[in-house]
């Protein structure tokens, strides 16, 4: 394997991380209201995420800053193409962000609503959007020749890339839902789990679809054996939740999410863009890709860097890993 | 307007607001680490409460920070595509280098250090904030390498058109940032130091009127100020030292910056610093613009010497035109500009003004510093009325001086967007109109601008609402005063 081919692969597996990651604390934005009835549930669940939410975001960062200085050409057909979904992105991820730390800084009902809003729609927002750009990226966009958008600024809205939209959500939800299970005690455990099981089989439908419709479309003999194991892995989840085995459901979520990726990634490889006017002016591994010498000294980066990433970042998860539930939520103390 | 004026106003509006955060983040970051060390060390509870309390005021601000440093991480892509192709292969790895070296580390132990009261031993909690606080400057230097970049290319070679990098060590070593990396810190610490002045003295005076003697935190406030106007006044000696290296640099790298900088018009053997224009700053003009000059001084900051000459902006046209060419190429993208004249005087006013505001607002701080230092000598506490309102208002003057000096850095290098090398490699400059994405409608670009000025309008009313509100508080407002330590119960919980 040659430098640019592993740094595709390295940009399919931040994508990865942060699907897997943000995934989970998208859901539970997505299920404050529904899973928490009153103040102090609701503080549950945000306090779940709430020394990790910020981490998993930089997947997102460094997965376009990766992008960026791989495939400079990537980077720029697509975050200008896909100009309007990305707008929403940011503008969700300003409010979820704030939210998160402004909600609790002020004692009223008033104000802790309001922001709760935000959580929920900043939850919504961005895991569409995300689906939406990347099954679009997998779809094509009308780029011309020099990589640029042709046409109207709703060419990302597609409907396949809109399945795709949907896709992203209703795993983050499932996902979500099941590391609630995990991650709460008392009540509130057992909500997320029975609400896991009823919304599962319906919410993972449009992935499935996805992948389908993507194997159809662009995917090759071999992107069939990564799809057939997601279906396998995502039965499987099913199962194990049902039977009550919280932890091998939320493993094997993350499996099924895994081999999605390579399902798309897979159909989308040799290209890293493909243009949907014109074959020849597809962006792919080969032309979008930076100078053997930008790529080799962005492999000692990662090589060094990401390990330490994920050893703190698992770190992290190990000293926050206690179940959270009702009694441990200290009584508000602001001005 | 064109998808050109509304990607440089969005630009210029979303930066300097990222900006407004990023140095009160940086430089709260370290002193709360150092009042947290302090602690540790001594185990006095002022220590704790200046923690706890300045902690709280940069966690809040820090919020704000993150979510606006996201719209420019995207922004090259959505709005500059044609800038981002034409860099990417030099640009993108500081870029990369940040999210990947910096931005982890920063948002995973400050997560630990706000909920890891209790949960982690005091030693490692501490190392959790000096964590962040080092990784803060870290991120600043990588995005500085890349801005430093953009006003000095190094470590290339043209290929096919573009420039390639050749060595990430002279990227990373660039001269530019060598200079514009400890300025900018530097004026991070002048926001923070002013920031603890302030709101320290008006604490003083406020518990002083109503109970003259006995404010349990007297101590927190007074510590608090003496910090602050120590670290204030430093700051800003290196920012004046750090400065004037910078200015040795332009002058090399950047003439005409230097030359817009003074409005000078005519080359100046040896040249004299302005230090007040009155009259019309404008380049049509430029025979009526009568100003206040300190003579030979520009000399001296350009080059080291009374007797330098300093080349003026008629001649530098000139010799721009010659070399980098008089006409813009004939490109339909470059839409109106396609074809016709190049400007390359930077907007003049802006660069004048910019650079003097920078330096005059930074002096402001610094004198507020000072006069802390002077009224808390030996101990005593400030007696007059007027000094805490003064303080307070001098918050605002850091914060204007930052805002300012990357006003005039970056309009300074207008037409460009990349600043061609004077001894660097031949073919590697880009005019800022040619930078802009190429696909994306001006309904887009305006909705974009619109959206993003409204929402961050909005959270800059709702992040003084809270920071006012947590000011006022004092210590009362971040720690329980009869809170029985309770291991079970979480540690700063949302
Ligand atoms: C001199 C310092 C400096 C400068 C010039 C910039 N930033 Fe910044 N940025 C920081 C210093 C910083 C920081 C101190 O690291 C921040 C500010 C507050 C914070 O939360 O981290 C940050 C946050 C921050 C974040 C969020 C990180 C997170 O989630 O933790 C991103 C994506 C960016 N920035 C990106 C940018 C880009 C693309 C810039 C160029 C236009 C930029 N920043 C200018
Ligand atoms: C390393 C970080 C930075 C990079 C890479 C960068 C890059 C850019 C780019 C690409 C533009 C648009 C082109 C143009 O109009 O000139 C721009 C414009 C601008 N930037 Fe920066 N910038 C950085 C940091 C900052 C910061 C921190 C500020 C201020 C707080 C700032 C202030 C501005 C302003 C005011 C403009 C508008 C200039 C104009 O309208 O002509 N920049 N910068
Ligand atoms: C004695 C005073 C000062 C001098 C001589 C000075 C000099 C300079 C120069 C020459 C530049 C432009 C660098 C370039 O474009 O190549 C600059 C930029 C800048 N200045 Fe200052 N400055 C002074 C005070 C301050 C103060 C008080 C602050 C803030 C508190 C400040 C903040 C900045 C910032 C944020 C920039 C843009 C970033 C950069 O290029 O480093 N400066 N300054």
């Amino acid at each position: 394997m040659d430098l640019p081919v592993i740094w595709f692969v390295i940009i399919a597996l931040l994508w990865l991380g942060y699907l897997f990651l943000e995934g989970f604390d998208f859901g539970v934005g997505m299920l404050l209201p529904v899973l928490g009835r009153d103040e102090t549930e609701r503080r549950v669940l945000i306090n779940t995420i709430g020394p990790v939410w910020d981490g998993n975001e930089v997947w997102l960062l460094v997965a376009a800053g990766a992008t960026f200085a791989a495939f400079p050409g990537w980077y720029a057909s697509l975050f200008s193409a896909a100009y309007l979904p990305l707008l929403f992105v940011l503008l969700a991820l300003i409010g979820r962000g704030v939210a998160f730390e402004y909600r609790g800084k002020v004692d009223s009902p008033r104000w802790r609503r309001n922001w709760d809003r935000v959580i929920v729609i900043g939850s919504w927002v961005p895991a569409l959007g995300v689906g939406l750009v990347l099954s679009t990226n997998v779809f094509g966009l009308p780029l011309d020749a020099r990589g640029d958008r042709v046409g109207s600024a709703f060419a990302a809205f597609q409907w396949p890339a809109l399945l795709g939209a949907v896709a992203v959500a209703g795993f983050a939800l499932v996902h979500g839902a099941v590391f609630l299970s995990l991650k709460t005690d008392g009540e509130i455990r057992h909500r997320a789990r029975s609400l896991a099981l009823r919304v599962a089989p319906v919410a993972l439908l449009p992935l499935v679809a996805l992948l389908v419709l993507v194997q159809s479309r662009e995917g090759f003999t071999w992107t069939l054996v990564p799809l057939m194991l997601a279906l396998v892995a995502v039965v499987i989840a099913l199962l194990r939740l049902r039977v009550g085995r919280e932890g091998q459901a939320f493993a094997g979520l993350g499996i099924a999410l895994a081999l999605s990726v390579v399902t798309l990634f897979g159909a989308l490889f040799p290209d890293v863009l493909p243009s949907t006017l014109d074959v020849a002016n597809s962006l792919t591994v080969r032309n979008a890709a930076s100078s053997p010498y930008t790529l080799g000294v962005m492999s000692w980066v990662a090589l060094f860097g990401t390990p330490a990433v994920l050893v703190y970042q698992g770190w992290t998860y190990w000293v926050f890993r206690k179940r959270i539930s009702t009694a441990h939520i200290p009584p508000v103390h602001v001005p | 307007m064109d998808v050109l004026d509304i990607a440089r106003w969005q630009f210029g509006v979303t930066t300097v607001y990222h900006f407004l955060m990023v140095p009160l983040t940086i430089g709260l970051a370290l002193l709360v680490a150092v009042m947290q060390t302090a602690w540790y060390r001594t185990g006095k509870p002022q220590y704790l409460k200046m923690t706890k309390f300045w902690g709280k005021l940069m966690l809040i601000n820090f919020a704000m920070g993150v979510v606006t440093g996201i719209v420019q991480e995207f922004q090259f892509g959505m709005n500059w595509s044609a800038y981002s192709r034409f860099v990417g292969d030099v640009f993108g790895a500081p870029l990369a280098m940040e999210g990947l070296l910096a931005f982890f580390v920063e948002s995973t132990f400050l997560g630990l250090w706000i909920f890891g009261w209790e949960r982690l031993s005091k030693r490692v909690h501490l190392a959790c904030i000096w964590a962040f606080s080092l990784a803060t400057m870290a991120s600043a230097y990588f995005i500085l390498a890349a801005n430093s970049w953009m006003q000095h290319p190094v470590g290339i070679e043209y290929v096919n058109g573009k420039p390639q990098l050749n060595s990430i060590w002279a990227l990373l070593t660039n001269s530019t940032v060598l200079a514009a990396f400890p300025h900018t810190i530097a004026g991070c610490f002048a926001v923070a130091g002013t920031f603890l002045v302030g709101i320290a003295a008006w604490h003083l005076a406020r518990k002083h009127r109503t109970s003259p003697s006995d404010d349990p935190d007297r101590k927190v406030w007074f510590a608090s100020l003496r910090l602050g106007s120590w670290v204030g006044l430093v700051a800003f000696a290196a920012v004046a030292l750090t400065g004037d290296l910078q200015s040795k640099l332009m002058f090399e790298q950047q003439p005409m910056k230097m030359a817009a900088a003074e409005a000078l018009c005519h080359t100046e053997k040896p040249a004299g610093f302005s230090v007040f224009a009155y009259g019309d700053v404008q380049r049509a003009d430029c025979e009526s613009v009568k100003s206040i000059t300190v003579p030979a001084l520009l000399s001296f900051l350009a080059n080291g010497d009374f007797s330098s000459e300093v080349k003026g902006i008629e001649q530098l046209v000139g010799e721009y035109k010659t070399r980098y060419g008089a006409n813009y190429p004939v490109d339909p993208r470059l839409g109106e500009l396609s074809g016709k004249p190049i400007d390359y005087v930077p907007n003049l006013p802006v660069t004048y003004w910019g650079f003097r505001l920078m330096i005059g607002f930074g002096a402001i701080a610094a004198m507020a510093a000072a006069l802390a230092l002077w009224l808390t000598r030996r101990g005593r506490v400030p007696r007059s009325r007027w000094f805490a309102p003064v303080a307070l208002l001098s918050i605002a003057t850091p914060f204007l001086a930052n805002s300012f000096g990357w006003i005039f850095t970056e309009m300074g290098r207008q037409p460009f967007v990349v600043v061609p090398n004077p001894t660097g490699v031949d073919g590697v400059w880009m005019y800022t109109a040619q930078a802009v994405s190429a696909g994306v409608t001006v309904g887009e670009a305006l909705f974009s601008l619109i959206a993003l000025t409204t929402v961050y309008g909005v959270l800059a009313v709702v992040e003084v609402f809270l920071l006012r509100r947590f000011v006022r508080a004092g210590v009362e407002g971040v720690m329980p005063p009869d809170r029985t330590p309770d291991s079970d119960a979480l540690a700063f919980a949302y």
